[in-house]
């Protein structure tokens, strides 16, 4: 079976429409994370489709793949870091909302 | 001007009381800090006055010695120059070499200004040795003083202008921190800023005849100024003649303000507000001679100068007019003394302006003596009367204090011009050269006449009010008492000198030579010659000139005589003026109404000027921009604070959006 590579990229761009409608309308800080690993993902996986796309079996793009790892690494720092960030939140504020540390507001 | 030999030791004329003045200042400090902690601990400033007294004793000893060294040498020779340093030197392409030396000259006119400053000056710090004994400020005063004496001493010293500049900057400076010496009272203080500011004034006029100085003959050196005018053509041509005699009348602008002339002259009587042997050494023996000084040094670019020379009797015999007249009504002794200083200074510039070089030294070496002897009288008298300086309040002190007394009356015969005294002999020739002068000077020679008449009078109005008549001071509190011999003894020496400080310059008539003239011939030659050459000879016979001692004499006995009955019996005589005539005494009071008149036409006017630029053009022009700008930053910022929200997913929107038109902007460009 060959799916074309254009329909990774509308499924790439749904996951990461979702995680932003879930990082703007969710309150939960744990939720956002998770909403920002979602569009993370959606960004690996255009990555993944344009190499494929640009693949020859000669000359495989590798810029692709590489990149996917690239990010992959970063998302994990970025969870322990907003993990972190979230329990010092809920110690401070007993809450994990975001409404909780609104103090910079205008 | 050739430097044969250099003769280095004319250095320490200057350095030694230069020296004396930085141990004399440190010995205070030591003062200051050992009585921080314990105020009854030994004072190491006591020991400046001997110090401050030993340099001045050492720089008039090497005065003497070099005036003995100058007097072996032919009189067109006598000239000792010494140069240590290349100051400044420029190289103009086009106009040549600019330089200035730190250098010395010592020649007859310097020697006679060292040999007074050191001289006077040194009886002077004996005195204020005993005057100022017990002031917290002791070693202070002592460092001042001898500071000044090394600044008057670079004045009459050195070979340039600059030099000169830098000492008449300097006496500036010393006149201002002993007339504040007081300055926690609050009026010395002022009287300090008034001096410092008026003489400001002056110093500009300085600067730019110096400028033009060096405009016309590339150099600053006075030496060869005087000489290249000697040598030159008698008559110059139109623009340089412009030139020199803007030159000359600049430089007497400067003399005008340190010499206390009119207009500048109002500093000088508030002056007073410092301790006495500062209005002695400074404000009447030293610094404000500076401006003759400068003058007869310059003599020949003065004599060239056309129409400066009846300017400057002009306004020598005003100023000797209303400094004389002023004198009639003060109350104040020290303000008679400050007065009168400033009248006789204008019968200086009066000599001045008639081309009588000598007799304008002459007058200011025995003004130098009696006036020094007066002041220091009156310092002896206001300490003996616990510091009273009212005469009114005064009266009947000569049994009290015989030894002040007698010395007192010596200056005031002296300055009064009674017959055969120091004072009578210089004013005298002063007189005689200005009715030799004929014409715009007969006039002058009247204003000097009415003025010795004036003299006379208040001279002997102060001897009477002070120590004659009934005592008028509260018996019970004020206990007058003759001071120290620490005192007492400068002032003998100083009454000897204004006694017989009149054979330095015995009239002609006498057949006796004219000591001074003579020594400073070499000096002045060039200029009486310029004079002689453009305005002709003027030579009195000797009938005329008897006939006019003869009526120098009379009019001073005569007014001497009148003022001292008139106010033997105490204040009646005063009362009566102010009576009968309170617009003249309040007139007469207040110096003809020149320092009101300041106020009105230039301190008013200033302070509305200050007034307008400080409230329209500051605080509303500058600060209203300025505080515009920071409101209006401030309503911009509250307007775009509402778009922190402080919401995550707000900012995230804004972020996300951004992005959008970020993607969108570059997909189509």
């Amino acid at each position: 079976m060959n799916v074309p590579s254009e329909h990774l990229l509308y499924l790439s761009a749904g996951l990461f429409a979702l995680g932003l409608l879930g990082f703007l309308v969710r309150r939960n800080v744990i939720v956002v994370l998770m909403c920002v690993e979602l569009m993370l993902n959606a960004a690996n996986l255009a990555f993944l489709a344009a190499s494929r796309q640009h693949s020859t079996a000669e000359h495989p793009a590798l810029q692709g793949p590489v990149f996917a790892i690239f990010v992959i690494t970063v998302a994990a720092a970025e969870a322990a870091v907003g993990l972190a960030l979230v329990i010092a939140l809920y110690r401070l504020k007993q809450s994990a909302e975001t409404d909780a540390a609104a103090e910079m507001k205008g | 001007m050739q430097s044969h030999e250099s003769h280095a030791w004319l250095w320490w004329i200057p350095l030694l009381p230069l020296i004396g003045s930085a141990i004399a200042g440190a010995l205070h400090l030591a003062t200051l800090r050992a009585r921080k902690n314990d105020p009854s601990a030994a004072a190491p400033g006591t020991l400046a006055p001997w110090i401050a007294c030993a340099a001045m004793a050492a720089a008039f000893g090497l005065s003497v010695k070099g005036f003995f060294t100058l007097q072996e040498l032919a009189p067109s020779a006598r000239q000792l120059a010494s140069t240590v340093h290349h100051w400044i030197s420029v190289n103009y392409p086009a106009r040549g070499e600019f330089a200035v030396d730190l250098s010395l000259l010592l020649d007859p006119l310097s020697s006679t200004m060292t040999l007074v400053v050191t001289g006077v000056g040194f009886l002077i710090h004996v005195y204020a040795a005993g005057y100022m004994k017990g002031d917290p400020g002791y070693g202070k005063f002592f460092a001042y003083l001898n500071l000044f004496v090394f600044a008057m001493l670079m004045l009459v010293l050195s070979s340039s202008l600059l030099g000169v500049f830098i000492g008449w900057e300097g006496v500036g400076l010393c006149s201002f921190l002993l007339i504040g010496f007081w300055y926690e009272k609050g009026w010395p203080a002022e009287a300090a800023q008034k001096a410092f500011v008026m003489n400001r004034v002056g110093d500009a006029c300085f600067l730019i005849g110096s400028f033009l100085l060096v405009r016309l003959f590339g150099t600053l050196d006075m030496a060869t100024i005087a000489g290249a005018i000697g040598r030159g053509p008698v008559e110059l041509e139109p623009d340089v003649q412009l030139q020199v005699s803007l030159a000359a009348l600049f430089l007497f602008g400067g003399a005008c303000g340190k010499s206390a002339q009119f207009p500048l002259f109002t500093w000088l009587p508030d002056a007073m507000a410092g301790p006495t042997p500062v209005s002695a050494l400074i404000h009447a023996a030293t610094m404000v001679t500076s401006g003759i000084y400068l003058i007869v040094r310059l003599n020949p670019l003065f004599a060239s100068s056309g129409w400066v020379l009846p300017v400057i009797g002009v306004v020598g015999a005003l100023t000797a007019l209303i400094g004389g007249s002023t004198a009639l009504v003060q109350r104040d002794i020290k303000k008679v003394l400050a007065y009168s200083t400033v009248s006789q200074l204008g019968y200086m510039f009066l000599a001045l302006g008639t081309g009588a070089w000598a007799a304008a030294v002459f007058h200011l070496v025995t003004h130098a003596f009696f006036k020094a002897l007066l002041f220091l009288g009156a310092g002896s008298v206001i300490h003996g009367m616990h510091e009273e300086q009212d005469m009114h309040k005064m009266g009947g002190l000569r049994k009290y204090m015989p030894q002040t007394f007698v010395t007192f009356l010596a200056g005031s015969a002296a300055l009064s011009g009674l017959p055969l005294m120091s004072g009578f002999f210089s004013k005298d020739e002063i007189l005689a050269h200005a009715f030799a002068g004929g014409g715009l000077y007969w006039g002058l020679w009247i204003v000097g006449v009415l003025t010795a008449a004036l003299t006379a009078y208040y001279t002997w109005r102060m001897v009477a009010l002070t120590f004659f008549g009934e005592e008028r001071f509260d018996r019970h509190h004020v206990h007058p008492h003759e001071s120290p011999a620490v005192m007492t003894v400068p002032l003998m020496v100083l009454a000897v000198l204004s006694v017989v400080g009149g054979v330095l310059g015995l009239p002609p008539v006498l057949h006796a030579p004219h000591l001074l003239a003579e020594w400073l011939e070499p000096v002045t030659r060039d200029g009486s010659r310029i004079l002689a050459e453009r305005a002709g000879e003027h030579e009195l016979s000797h009938t005329l000139e008897w006939i006019l001692l003869g009526l120098g004499a009379a009019i001073a006995l005569a007014f001497a005589h009148t003022g001292f009955h008139a106010h033997k019996r105490g204040t009646a005589q005063d009362e009566t003026l102010t009576a009968r005539r309170p617009a003249l005494a309040a007139w007469l009071a207040d110096a003809w109404t020149i320092d009101t008149t300041y106020k009105r036409v230039i301190l008013l006017p200033l302070r509305l000027v200050s007034f307008v630029v400080a409230v329209v053009v500051d605080q509303f022009a500058i600060d209203g921009t300025v505080n515009g700008i920071g409101a209006s930053a401030r309503d911009v910022a509250q307007w775009t604070r509402r778009s922190a929200t402080g919401s995550l997913a707000g900012y995230a929107m804004w972020m996300g959006a951004g992005a959008v038109v970020i993607s969108l902007v570059w997909m189509w460009s």
